[in-house]
């Protein structure tokens, strides 16, 4: 068995599991934040007027909570939405809330990894599509809907159908000036935002052991735009370093076999890798940036779980340092403790001196949210994940998807560019 | 089930225009369904009627986990989306949660039906009737799984064996 499928026997008691067996799998840890949370809320209403006890959950102290989309408070809708959350938590006896304005808080996917509240091998679930991330630590990690949320709230269990799995492995690393986010634009560009539907993708190889758990967390985070079921690395040392360092005990490490099965290997040579943009409308429109379309561009948007963990930030800081924006450049640490680091190291500085906005930790314009969102022909390039017609505010904006490096180099110039051709 | 087509011609229909980012904090379903296919076709809520289907290509409801997207298209009327493939939260919140039928069809009946054809989905027999051309088409059976959740109502409602 692959890694992915040894997790989901251990977590469905069973000797062994193979793709396409539908299996009952107990859940180790769940998630819901300030969208999926008066969500979740909402359905436990529903089963209250049907006869469903929805008294207690299964087990509070494995559920956190986070607040993100819409915070600090957007309007009154937004606000109310956090005072539900905050009763449904005091109610059910939920002591993991990170409440903003009390100090860690930040993007749900980002608190995983930064809180260390997911281990290896776990099975972990969230109210969110790029709950994917966290595969990155070497646990399933797996997208859901309220319903299901709802369902894992109370029953500490969640059907699912064993995925096949994509094999996507690097030989040697990425060459300077090219991240992860360059390399998971180039496989969504060329298996298509379909090619992972309902699978596990699974990335390894000796570029990949060279890599850091924050670019490997780039990765699976957008195996979500691939539709993937999960992202996954088998976890190594590296990732016991820096859950270790967050906190975290008890880490047991599981591991594929070494006859595991895969559905398709995919194999990529890191010395030729580029650094890469998505066009609008879609994360597989790809193109190389330098034979990118000579756009003027309206604003730089450097956030999201995808695009402001601390790497992402000392990336931009290299390239704003003695530096000016030309254009509206926004950056948005994905977390506080995040934010708290690049203040001790000098990054925010950096950024104020060379023109930019510091914004809090939220998912803000990432989604069309608050903080930022595009206007009516605004052209918008952004280490985000998404760039559907209306991700980031209007419907006939557009976003460009790039690496933390690619996005602050065109800051500077005003135009898409490749941070190695920056005088 | 019989019903009226709404299509739209194309694949990856995403969540962020079935029911755009910034409703995200809106939980009421019907001023959901207000908003529903807003980023894509602002006039679906004046003709969207009740027991209408919608008809689409691949990876309909890619994107984003918000339930949302099946919550609003369902209190819009919608009873079943028809597409060539879905992506996956999109498919399991719509079941799980028993908003609509997620039915998946093969390149004849996406081709074939037009916009407004009446069609009439049987998923016992996994037939569907377009009773305005006078056709027939098969669709894809749902899995053991999806159809038992479906039968029950709902996973809250199913019992697993």
């Amino acid at each position: 068995m692959n890694i992915t499928e040894k997790i989901l026997a251990r977590a469905s008691g069973r000797q062994r599991v193979s793709p396409d067996d539908v299996i009952f799998a107990n859940v180790d840890k769940v998630m819901i934040h300030d969208v999926s949370g008066p969500g979740v809320i909402k359905v436990f209403d529903k089963l209250k007027k049907q006869g469903i006890n929805v008294d207690k959950l299964w087990d509070p102290a494995k559920v956190w909570v986070a607040e993100d989309h819409f915070v600090p408070s957007a309007d009154k809708v937004s606000a109310e939405n956090i005072v539900k959350l905050s009763n449904f938590t005091k109610n059910y006896g939920i002591e993991k809330h990170f409440k903003y304005g009390m100090g860690q808080y930040g993007i749900c996917h980002t608190l995983s990894h930064e809180e260390a509240l997911v281990l290896p091998g776990e099975v972990y679930v969230g109210g969110d599509s790029h709950t994917n991330t966290t595969g990155a630590l070497g646990s399933f990690a797996c997208g859901l809907g309220h319903t299901d949320v709802a369902y894992v709230l109370l029953n500490g269990k969640i059907w699912f159908k064993v995925p096949e799995t994509l094999y996507f492995k690097l030989n040697g690393k990425l060459p300077d000036h090219v991240m992860a986010k360059d390399l998971i634009l180039k496989i969504i560009g060329d298996i298509s935002t379909e090619g992972g539907a309902y699978k596990t993708m699974q990335f390894g190889g000796s570029g990949i052991d060279e890599m850091s758990v924050e670019s490997r967390l780039t990765l699976c985070n957008m195996t979500t735009e691939a539709g993937a079921k999960n992202g996954i690395v088998e976890p190594d040392q590296k990732v016991v370093d820096y859950l270790t360092s967050r906190g975290a005990t008890d880490i047991s490490l599981v591991h594929g076999d070494d006859n595991a099965e895969y559905q398709k290997i995919y194999e990529y040579e890191g010395s030729e890798m580029e650094p890469i943009v998505a066009k609008p409308f879609s994360p597989e429109n790809i193109s190389i940036v330098r034979e990118a379309p000579s756009v003027e561009l309206d604003k730089s948007y450097i956030g999201s779980c995808t695009g402001a963990k601390y790497e992402d930030l000392e990336a931009v800081a290299k390239i704003l340092k003695g530096r000016k924006v030309r254009i509206r450049t926004e950056i948005l640490p994905a977390s506080i403790s995040i934010y708290k680091r690049a203040m001790e190291n000098g990054l925010l500085k950096i950024f104020l001196d060379a023109g930019v906005t510091i914004g809090p930790p939220t998912c803000g314009a990432c989604c069309g949210a608050h903080m930022g969102v595009l206007a009516k022909d605004e052209i918008c390039i952004s280490t985000t994940n998404r760039n559907f017609p209306g991700r980031m505010g209007h419907v006939d904006s557009q976003t460009y998807l790039s690496s933390p490096l690619v996005a602050a180099a065109s800051a500077v110039t005003g135009k898409i560019t490749d941070p190695r051709d920056l005088n | 089930m019989k019903g009226n087509v709404i299509k739209y011609e194309r694949d990856n229909i995403d969540t962020d225009v079935i029911i755009p980012g910034q409703y995200l904090k809106v939980h009421d379903y019907a001023e959901l369904a207000l908003h529903a296919m807003e980023g894509l076709d602002p006039d679906f809520h004046s003709k969207v009627k009740e027991g209408d289907f919608i008809l689409s290509g691949r990876n309909f409801g890619c994107g984003s986990s918000r339930e949302h997207a099946p919550i609003a298209l369902s209190h819009s009327g919608i009873k079943a989306v028809l597409a060539l493939s879905f992506a996956r939260i999109f498919y399991r919140n719509a079941v799980d949660g028993a908003f609509l039928l997620p039915i998946e069809i093969e390149e004849d009946a996406y081709s074939n039906i037009s916009e407004g054809d009446e069609i009439d989905i049987d998923i016992r027999s996994n037939e569907i009737k377009n009773l305005t051309k006078n056709k027939t088409y098969k669709m894809k059976p749902f899995s053991e799984i999806i159809g038992k959740i479906i039968e029950a109502g709902g996973l809250f409602k199913y019992k697993p064996d």
